[in-house]
């Protein structure tokens, strides 16, 4: 339990900079919220859907892509296909911040929920453990409030929206998507996989059942690596790493 | 979207984030399946835009809405704030729709 003394040795070592930044992590992911719960509903699907996902996946990439399989005419084994893989790459993210969960259960089972780029970024930040998991607790508690508030209030105004078409609103879903990913494709390398990626989910469009086209993307994967080691044998370029989403 | 795909994305997701926290002590995950992981999530998430801002069902959406997300995506690229660009690209999409474009 938080004594007063605690609480004000906690927001001492937080520090006003890392609240500011937290706060504005908060409104920006606030409103990508509100367009997951405007385009989920304007689209076509129940308004619970949205906030139950947001609730119990809470991860916005996932959630949008997995609602992108299904408003695009796919099936649900595609839509959490889809979904489970972006959110493998929280599997790395439990190694990194395992230790700022604290040691017993009743901590770690919640705090491990709490596991977003967002928070992780944040608590990777510092080394000193204590502040480590203060910096942890409190992004990931406030990202998780900001979330879900945005995405009732976006449910509740797409429910008021009408001809989506003549909004331009479908232009939304993958722009929204577009602005997340464009920091993780700093490394020529990704950029590469990711174009191949994307050529063959479209080119497989016309074909394939919907939603199954983006799941052969990571193959693009396999085409740079094949290419990379052919061009630079056993060597990884220093330059190659993929920087941290935040 | 059936009440199970929900639970079944939320068990999973839930099962990739405690692997972590369980396993922490006992386990290393090497480095280049972390880096596999976080480069497929990126090439994913790129397809999914590629999919959604070309294609409609089994066939080309039209010139209007990758316009729009062209528009976005290059505000994005230079820095504009995040409310902004999803504005930008739905108002250009309705405009060219507006004027006649598909």
């Amino acid at each position: 339990m938080f004594t007063i003394r605690d609480m004000r040795s906690f927001w001492r070592t937080l520090g006003p900079g890392t609240l500011r930044d937290i706060a504005l992590v908060c409104a920006a992911d606030a409103i990508v919220g509100a367009s997951f719960g405007a385009i989920a509903v304007s689209g076509g699907l129940d308004p619970w859907v949205p906030v139950a996902m947001s609730l119990l996946v809470f991860a916005g990439g996932a959630q949008f892509a997995a609602v992108g399989v299904v408003l695009a005419g796919g099936g649900p084994a595609a839509a959490v296909a889809a979904g489970l893989v972006l959110n493998a790459r929280l599997l790395p993210f439990g190694f990194a911040v395992a230790d700022a969960l604290g040691s017993r259960w009743w901590t770690r089972l919640p705090g491990a929920h709490l596991i977003m780029d967002e928070a992780v970024a944040f608590a990777m930040r510092h080394d000193d453990p204590r502040r480590r998991r203060d910096v942890f607790w409190t992004c990931g508690l406030a990202l998780f409030a900001c979330w879900n508030a945005g995405v009732a209030a976006g449910v509740a105004a797409g429910r008021a929206i009408g001809d989506t078409g003549a909004l331009g609103l479908d232009a939304a879903f993958p722009t929204v998507l577009l602005a997340l990913v464009l920091p993780s494709l700093a490394s020529p390398g990704v950029r590469r996989a990711a174009l191949t990626g994307a050529g063959v989910a479209v080119a497989a469009t016309p074909f394939l059942p919907a939603g199954l086209p983006v799941l052969l993307a990571p193959a693009g994967l396999l085409a740079a690596a094949r290419r990379r080691r052919r061009t630079m044998p056993g060597d990884a370029t220093p330059g190659d790493a993929t920087p941290e989403e935040t | 979207m059936p009440p199970l795909a929900v639970v079944l994305l939320a068990a999973g997701t839930y099962a990739f984030r405690l692997a972590g926290p369980l396993l922490g002590d006992r386990l290393r995950l090497p480095d280049p399946l972390r880096r596999l992981l976080s480069d497929a999530a990126a090439v994913l998430l790129v397809a999914l835009v590629a999919v959604a801002a070309l294609t409609d069902g089994h066939g080309f959406a039209g010139w209007a809405r990758p316009a729009g997300v062209l528009v976005g995506g290059a505000l994005a690229l230079r820095r504009a704030p995040f409310p902004l660009v999803v504005v930008a690209a739905a108002a250009t999409t309705a405009v060219l729709r507006l004027i006649g474009l598909p």
